[in-house]
This record gives structure tokens, C-alpha cells and sequence, in this order.
């Protein structure tokens, strides 16, 4: 099997601080030059003076909610919403238009706050046109850095979701057991054809399983107790009379909804890091229970222990805890502290490893096709 | 005759190596197969076989650690050392060490071909060994000893910051050890006695894992369970074995080289 590496596009990166600044004022001041336009031609006044005093109130008034953006917003990039968005715009306009009018009016020597004294009537007409201007142009930003921030947003929760499906199954189709298995397989085509067929129907099985399980959201639990008894019926012929496992699943359990790979990775764990680098013979006890509303899945195994696993300095190689990570993280992320995994070591020797999760109708869900 | 001695936890697979031995080489008495790494060295020191097929993932002490306590302990009078294949299913690093060493592997499943080609190999060094015997000549073991340690040395995982103190716990007090008064340090089970001049203590980790922490200049590993500073040795005297026999300055007792490391002391 080929993992292919996958690489998700991401809008391109934009230039962060001065130059785009730079280039964002040069756009206001663009939607300036065209607002004088419209205005001088409208109301017959003079052109460069218009220009002029659009410049300075559009790109004060953009510099005001700018900065308060920055400062409201926290990143570059972000746009408060709702009454904050309106109270921005709104302290911006007026702010802004204050300032930008009293640089334009010390450059002409001029005070357009004494004309508006004697005709309050002309500050309506004047301030009004450009609050409008001010929401439409504030609104395209807005919009467009929403929409930048919604495509960022769907590429990083994709990549998120594929790396974690990646990792799930790198996981479980680790080539050491692979290979090893396989090398089983060719040894017994020769030596007992029928147990062959046997193991290769279990090893399809488990491969089948395992590439379903990373795109399906919820199986019963009887399936999975087969699955970890196919992965268990190839160890079984891998390590012979060292290994005795036995599983206990009450009927009225199986069909109890559950994520897949919760138990198999707690199962190939007691394996691969207890029975497996252990002298001698080992034992595997799987069993699931009700405890009132509580679904308890178990798995003990009378191997070296987690203090002998974590100073063979097992963290290092081949991920020792790493499925058990996984498996933490996905009952994280879907019952939150409703459900818990323990790692315990057992009086008479060996592990117990125990998955609590809760069985209410809403932690349960239908397969879900992605 | 050329006797080879397998080592493999799995029985299917030691049954499988077992069977395409006896098709690609006839004439190799196989000995019965040791099923992980403790019964691989006690079945090499007790029977010492020509050949060892050694997998690498074993119950218990590693392929790599079975070898190294195999030529540590490998008795003076027993002959030449024996050859060592490591068999692995996938150790995407180890082969690389196996390559840079020249040290022979077999990848599983063991594929006929390659089988033959290992065998083929083997043959030839006996061939060789033997002729070497006759001449009377010191067996070439050199090569051997420095494949296997560039190979433990490969394998070693790189270490975590560098130690200048050793904390070691007596009771409810913390000895803190400042490196340069070790005189050496020796590995017992899962703990590590380190020797000052003045007293001893105990450290709760493995050699294994202190080892790549010291100074490689100044802390030399003599043998797989001793760690000793460089400058804290006096004497070093090779005996017939080709073991080395240490004094040192601040303490009474000697330490040995294994014919592993005794490379580490020849005359300038």
C-alpha cells in the first residue's frame, strides 16, 4: 500500500505589514480620486480642491478605522463583526472626517467648520455622501477578508483532517508487522496450504477494516471485536504458544454503536510493548461492561509492564503510545471529558489498559460518508 | 562441518529459515533454534556454531544486543569468532547501519535468491577462516570486531542534552555527582553503579541510555557494562585472550576491555 503524500493548496501568501499597507492606501486613494470625480462633476466644484479634500478626510477616515481595527481586531487581518463593526465604522467616519477635514483646510487657509456654523444644513450634505462612500468601501474590505479568511480557515481544517487520517493509518499498517506477517504467510503456503488461506482471509480482513475505519465515524461494537480478533488471529500464528487471548463480549452489548479503532489500538499496544518483547508466555484478556451508562472496554495483558516499556526507551521507536495518543485524542474530540483511557499497571503483573465512554443516544451517530 | 545456529521468536519463520537453509546449502548442520535473544547467546557459547542468523526484534535482549554479548564473551580458546547474519522484517535505520557496516542481512520474507547469494558469501569466509587455520595465522577479527561496532555505534539513538552532573538518589538525599569525578560507571540490570574515588551510587536508568548523554572523548565504553573516564586509567595490559586488563589511579580494583573495545588502547 502507497501513501501518497498530499499537499493542500492554501491561498497565496499576502504581503503582511508595510508593503501591504502600502498597497491598501494606494487602493483608498484610488476610491478617493473617483469619489472627487463623481463629486466635482455633480456639484460643479473645483476639481483639485475636491481632490484634495477627498484625499485627506478617505484616507484619514480609512487610517481611523483602520488603527482601530488593529487595535479592536488584534490581527492583521481580522474584522470584528456585528455592533462592533458598526460602532467601528461609525467612530471612524466621524473621527476621521474631523481630522481629514482639518488638514485640508490648513493647506487651503481656509475653515470649513465656520461655514458649517452658518449653515448646518451643508454638514449634513457633506458628511452624509461620505459616511455612505465610507460603509460601501469599509464593507468590500470587510467582505473580502472574510472570504480570504473562510478559504484559509477550509484548507487548514481539510489538511487537518487528512494528516490525521494519514497518521491513523500509518499507524495501523505498520510494515514491521506487515512484512512480518507476510514473511508467516509465505512460510505456511508451504508447510499447511489451509492455514494459509486462513491467515490471508484474517490479513484481508484487517487491511479491509483498517482502510474503512479511517473514513467512517461509528461501527457496532461486534465489529469491532472482530476486527481485533482478526488482528489477534494473525498474531496467533505469528508468535504460537506464547500468546493466549480470550475475548468477552456480551450479547446484549454488540450492537452498541462505538468509533472504530478505539479497542484494536489497546489491543496491538498490549501486544507490540508488553507480550511481545517478553520472554516466555504470555496472556490477553479483552472484555466489555456496562457500569450504569457507561460502555468500559478493557484489555489486560500479563506482559513486562509500562515501566519495562518506557525504559527500553520504547517513546523513541515505533511510537509506543502513539496509537493509545490517537486514541485519546479522537475520544477527546468526541465525548470530551465524558470519556476517558486509563493505562494501569496490574497487581499480579502486566497492564490494564480501559476505554470509558459514555452510551447516551447523542454520543452515538450513523456511519457518516465523508 | 559448518554448523549455524538460528535465533528467531517466531516458530513459523525459524521453521521457514530452517527449511530454505537446508535446500541452499545442504551440508549446514543446523543447530536447534533459540527462540529469543538470552537463548540465542547461551546457545552460541555453549555449541559455538560458524554461522548465527540473528533476528533483529526479539523477546528479551535485541539481535544487535544477543551479538555483542556473543563476541564479548566468546571464550579465548573457542576459535574464531562466528559469522552473524541479522534477519529483519523492517528496520528502515538498521539496514542502513547493516550497509555502512558491510555486515550481511536477510530481509523477511527471505527470498530464495538472496538466501543463496548470503550462502554463497558464508561459504567463502569459512573457506577462507579454515585456510587461515592451516597457515596457522591469527584469524582476521579485526575486521569483524569494527563492523559490529560501527554497527552499535549506528544504532545508538543520538542522546538528549550532554550531562555535567549525575543525580543520584541515596534514601531521601540527592548525591549530585559532577562528571569529572567519575572514575567509571557499570550497569547492573536496570540501574547504573557509578564509582567516584571517595564513594559509590546508584543511578535509575540504563547504561545505555546515560551513554550517549557523556563526553564521547573522555568517557570510552571498555565493554557492553563499562563506562570508564579516560584519564582515570593508569595501566592498560593485553592478555592471551586479547582482552584488555585496566588499573587505574584512584581506586584499587581492575576493569576489563572486551576484545569489542580493546581496540581503544594501543600503543602511540
Amino acid at each position: 500500500m502507497t501513501v501518497h503524500a498530499v499537499t493542500i493548496p492554501t491561498s497565496p501568501a499576502l504581503p503582511v505589514g508595510a508593503p501591504r499597507l502600502l498597497a491598501l492606501t494606494a487602493q483608498v486613494a484610488v476610491v478617493n480620486v473617483l469619489i472627487a470625480g463623481v463629486i466635482a462633476m455633480l456639484g460643479g466644484a473645483h476639481l483639485v480642491n475636491t481632490l484634495v479634500y477627498s484625499q485627506c478626510i478617505g484616507l484619514s477616515i480609512w487610517g481611523s478605522i483602520e488603527t482601530g481595527r488593529r487595535i479592536a481586531g488584534g490581527g492583521a487581518r481580522d474584522w470584528p463583526a456585528g455592533w462592533r463593526l458598526a460602532s467601528l465604522i461609525a467612530i471612524g467616519c466621524v473621527a476621521g472626517y474631523a481630522v481629514g477635514l482639518t488638514i485640508a483646510d490648513t493647506i487651503f487657509g481656509h475653515s470649513s467648520w465656520r461655514d458649517y456654523l452658518h449653515a448646518p444644513r451643508r454638514l449634513l450634505g457633506e458628511f452624509g455622501p461620505t459616511v455612505a462612500f465610507c460603509v460601501l468601501v469599509s464593507g468590500g474590505f470587510y467582505l473580502r477578508a472574510q472570504a480570504r479568511a473562510d478559504r484559509l480557515r477550509m484548507a487548514e481544517a481539510t489538511h487537518a483532517a487528512t494528516l490525521a487520517r494519514l497518521d491513523l493509518l500509518q499507524s495501523q499498517l505498520e510494515p514491521h508487522m506487515l512484512f512480518n506477517t507476510l514473511a508467516n504467510l509465505r512460510a505456511l503456503i508451504d508447510a499447511d496450504p489451509r492455514r494459509a488461506q486462513e491467515m490471508l482471509d484474517h490479513l484481508i480482513a484487517f487491511l479491509r477494516a483498517t482502510l474503512a475505519a479511517s473514513r467512517q465515524a461509528a461501527h457496532p461494537l461486534a465489529d469491532e471485536f472482530a476486527r481485533s480478533a482478526d488482528y489477534l488471529a494473525l498474531m496467533q500464528v505469528r508468535m504460537g504458544q506464547r500468546l493466549r487471548a480470550d475475548m468477552t463480549l456480551p450479547a446484549e452489548l454488540a450492537a452498541i454503536m462505538v468509533p472504530p479503532l478505539l479497542l484494536q489500538p489497546l489491543v496491538e499496544n498490549a501486544i507490540k510493548h508488553g507480550l511481545e518483547p517478553q520472554r516466555g508466555l504470555g496472556a490477553l484478556q479483552i472484555s466489555a461492561q456496562l457500569d450504569g451508562d457507561t460502555l468500559v472496554l478493557r484489555v489486560a495483558d500479563s506482559g513486562r509492564g509500562l515501566a519495562a516499556a518506557a525504559a527500553s526507551g520504547a517513546p523513541t521507536q515505533s511510537g509506543f503510545g502513539f496509537g493509545l495518543v490517537h486514541v485519546r485524542e479522537r475520544l477527546q474530540a468526541l465525548y470530551g471529558d465524558a470519556a476517558r483511557l486509563t493505562l494501569a499497571p496490574r497487581a499480579e503483573g502486566g497492564t490494564l489498559a480501559e476505554i470509558r465512554l459514555p452510551i447516551a443516544p447523542t454520543a452515538i451517530s450513523a456511519p457518516i460518508e465523508p | 562441518m559448518t554448523t549455524a545456529l538460528i535465533a528467531e521468536d517466531e516458530p513459523l519463520l525459524a521453521q521457514a529459515l530452517c527449511n530454505e537453509l537446508g535446500r541452499a546449502w545442504p551440508q549446514l548442520r543446523l543447530l536447534e533454534p533459540a527462540v529469543d535473544g538470552d537463548e540465542a547467546v547461551e546457545g552460541a557459547l555453549a555449541q559455538r556454531p560458524d554461522i548465527v542468523f540473528l533476528d533483529i526484534r526479539m523477546p528479551g535482549r535485541s539481535g544487535l544486543e544477543a551479538a555483542e554479548a556473543i563476541v564479548e564473551e566468546w571464550p579465548g580458546d573457542a576459535g574464531a569468532l562466528p559469522l552473524i547474519v541479522f534477519v529483519t522484517a523492517y528496520d528502515q535505520y538498521a539496514l542502513q547501519a547493516f550497509e555502512r557496516a558491510a555486515v550481511d542481512y536477510l530481509q523477511k520474507p527471505v527470498q530464495p535468491a538472496r538466501l543463496a547469494a548470503c550462502c554463497k558469501r558464508l561459504k567463502d569466509q569459512v573457506a577462507l577462516r579454515d585456510a587461515a587455520r592451516a597457515d596457522a595465522s591469527i584469524p582476521d577479527e579485526a575486521t569483524l570486531l569494527g563492523r559490529l561496532r560501527s554497527l552499535l555505534g549506528a544504532t545508538t539513538a543520538p542522546g538528549e542534552s550532554p550531562l555535567s552532573i549525575l543525580q543520584a538518589g541515596v534514601g531521601a538525599t540527592l548525591h549530585m555527582i559532577p562528571i569529572d569525578e567519575v572514575i567509571y560507571l557499570e550497569a547492573a540490570d536496570k540501574y547504573v553503579r557509578v564509582v567516584t574515588a571517595a564513594r559509590e551510587a546508584w543511578l535509575r536508568t540504563s547504561l545505555r541510555e546515560l551513554l550517549p548523554r557523556l563526553p564521547a572523548d573522555r568517557f570510552w565504553q571498555i565493554h557492553r557494562g563499562t563506562v570508564v573516564r579516560a584519564d582515570a586509567i593508569a595501566t592498560a595490559t593485553r592478555d592471551d585472550s586479547g582482552k584488555v586488563h585496566l588499573t587505574l589511579r584512584e581506586r584499587p580494583e581492575r576493569l576489563v576491555a572486551s576484545r569489542l573495545h580493546a581496540h581503544l588502547f594501543r600503543a602511540m
